[in-house]
């Protein structure tokens, strides 16, 4: 067979998978900007009242707020904690290594009902109240593997004698981090940052079963849908976050790929989250 | 022999990895403006050796001094060394400049100060003009100058070279190899290199300490190691050495006189006998196979003579390499000839006269 001459049918394939993974997407901007109340066809007119809907509503603006704060300690706690593991599981020997960095990957598959039930009875016995905090430390739970996962290939590309060198060079331990190795995985922080700070947006089990009464914005979406006149604003709003993090996983990947080529990898060889 | 202070002192190091004795005590005395190679296979504890010279290892138990000053406690970044590491360990963020400069930022040096030493010690290394060049522009044979850049301007009293050469091609090798030497030679500074490649030993070095399972098994300039191996296991690490049996007839006042059952009787003086040897338990000797001769015409004349037939030739361009079968022998032996005008090639099969003389032969135990 020719290179480059897929099969018709697996051409034909292709395009029905990739209508059935993105057509409900791109539903979602077509009634945003739909004048209309109820969300069916024919579509009506086009209207950009729904985001001004958006614009003045002071629940939602504090839902956004919780949110980011959340989104942005869980992103720090994260990859401040997934660093430590990277750099651990790259640089030394310990007895149960492999057990011990597969449990801390544990979350990336438990299921986060199981993990949203198990931390609300742990807080409840412990006698502690639910808030933003109780949250944010269900978020670094489960974002903590993927800054792991991320960070672990940033800090294993990581030539052991470079740090060797630097120390060789008169180079103190804070030095030789601060100098040569922060530099050099910093594209990996920035990526983990990110891709953390997007998972936590967007997480709504968690977030809905341990915030006390600041809602976080999934959870504010999921109390505007038991109102049928507010669907088409929620539209609008997923519209706007689809776009957001369509926008941060982009940068991430693209920080990913400029590390892997400043460190004279083949990017498109090594493991990417995308 | 350079000057003969004493730079790096090693006193019974040892090192070992869980039940694993990496080194088994090594004791040796490294000169002042000495280019001193660690030679070995790999696993034999030579690079352990130089990484704790580093820094980067501490030794199970021993000492090591350098420059009159023990070394216990004190971390690579306060040590006199410098090391060029195998992989360059070129920083890949910084350009040639920004590597060469990295220790001296260390010492809190002026810019103006660095710049010119940056300056100087490319220009040693032949990379004059390159140091806006981005890390991963360089070539192998640039990378490996610009290590050495790295290590030669903080001016430590010794380098360190863990195999430097290896990852370079044979041609650019073999030029790196006289360059280094002659760096070493102009600035006088201490090199220490290890190295697996006996040849790269012997070219650059003044002195190698030829290891084996965490143990020196000679030390010594690299014609004594050539001409006078200590055991046979370094005479067959350097080189190609020939092994006949031999026995000892008598050992007398002026030496011993040894029956070498291929060659026949010969007299060697007290002085030959290498120190250790005892010649009650000599039963080997060696004969490098340049020291041995094919005397193709009839008018040929050597020392000693035996009579023997050629099994096989390699043609090398400037060499011939033979297997000859010596008598009472059940295993050839090599013998280089070098192809000299309108000398011709032996054919297999065909009866040779071999030559030899006294002073080639190296006892054995």
């Amino acid at each position: 067979m020719k290179r480059g001459m897929a099969p018709e049918w697996l051409t034909s394939y292709a395009v029905a998978y990739m209508i059935f993974l993105y057509a409900p997407v791109i539903l979602m901007p077509m009634f945003a900007f739909n004048d209309a109340t109820v969300i069916a066809f024919p579509l009506s007119g086009f209207t950009t009242r729904w985001l001004e809907v958006l614009w003045s509503s002071d629940a939602l603006h504090s839902a956004v707020w919780n949110s980011t704060i959340v989104a942005i300690v869980t992103a720090l706690a994260s990859t401040f904690l997934g660093a430590c593991a990277a750099r651990a599981s790259a640089r030394y020997r310990f007895p149960a290594q492999r057990g011990i960095i597969g449990f801390t990957m544990l979350p990336l598959v438990l299921p986060e009902i199981i993990v949203a039930v198990a931390l609300i009875v742990m807080l409840m016995q412990l006698g502690m109240s639910l808030s933003l905090w109780t949250v944010v430390a269900g978020h670094v739970l489960i974002c903590t593997p993927f800054s792991i996962a991320i960070l672990s290939s940033a800090f294993a590309s990581l030539d052991q004698s470079l740090e060797e060198a630097s120390f060789d060079l008169g180079e103190s331990r804070w030095g030789t981090f601060r100098r040569l190795t922060l530099p050099l995985v910093m594209p990996g922080v920035i990526s983990s940052l990110l891709i953390c700070f997007t998972i936590s947006l967007d997480e709504f089990i968690i977030a809905f079963f341990l915030t006390g009464t600041d809602a976080t914005l999934p959870v504010y979406i999921w109390s505007q849908l038991r109102f049928p006149t507010k669907l088409p604003s929620v539209m609008a709003l997923g519209t706007v976050l689809l776009v957001l993090s369509i926008g941060l996983l982009v940068l991430a990947e693209w920080f990913r790929r400029r590390a892997a080529r400043r460190q004279g990898l083949d990017a498109s060889s090594s493991k990417g989250m995308l | 022999m350079p000057k003969t202070k004493p730079i790096i002192e090693l006193r019974d190091v040892r090192k070992s990895f869980g039940t694993f004795n990496a080194l088994k005590g090594i004791n040796a005395i490294i000169h002042e403006g000495e280019f001193f190679s660690l030679l070995g296979p790999s696993g034999c504890g030579k690079t352990t050796l130089l990484r704790m010279i580093a820094g980067f290892e501490p030794p199970t138990s021993g000492e090591i001094m350098i420059d009159g000053k023990s070394m216990d406690g004190i971390a690579a970044n306060a040590r006199p060394t410098n090391m060029v590491f195998q992989s360059y360990a070129i920083f890949p963020h910084l350009d040639v400049a920004g590597n060469v400069g990295y220790g001296l930022k260390t010492k809190k040096m002026p810019k103006a100060d660095i710049n010119r030493e940056v300056d100087q010690a490319l220009a040693m290394v032949d990379l004059a003009g390159f140091g806006d060049r981005a890390a991963h522009e360089l070539s192998g044979g640039q990378r490996q100058r610009v290590a050495l850049a790295r290590a030669l301007v903080m001016r430590p009293k010794v380098i360190l070279l863990d195999e430097p050469l290896s990852a370079l091609d044979k041609k650019l090798r073999d030029q790196m190899q006289v360059e280094l030497r002659e760096l070493q030679k102009t600035l006088g500074v201490t090199f220490i290199l290890v190295t697996h490649d006996q040849e790269e030993a012997l070219i650059m070095s003044d002195r190698i300490a030829v290891m084996f399972e965490g143990e020196i098994a000679q030390l010594a300039s690299p014609e004594e190691l050539y001409r006078r191996p200590a055991t046979r296991r370094v005479a067959s690490f350097i080189g190609v050495m020939n092994f006949l049996d031999a026995s000892l007839d008598s050992s007398n006042a002026s030496g011993v006189t040894l029956t070498i059952h291929a060659l026949g009787k010969v007299s060697i003086p007290h002085s030959a006998v290498p120190k250790g040897v005892n010649p009650a338990q000599i039963n080997k000797v060696g004969i490098r196979p340049e020291m041995l001769t094919l005397l193709f015409d009839p008018s040929d004349k050597a020392e000693n003579e035996v009579k023997a037939e050629v099994v096989s030739s390699d043609y090398y361009g400037d060499m011939t390499y033979y297997s000859v079968l010596l008598p009472m022998q059940k295993d050839p032996v090599t013998i280089s000839m070098r192809n000299t005008a309108g000398r011709s090639i032996a054919a297999s099969g065909s009866p040779v006269r071999v030559g030899w003389g006294a002073e080639s032969v190296v006892l054995f135990e």
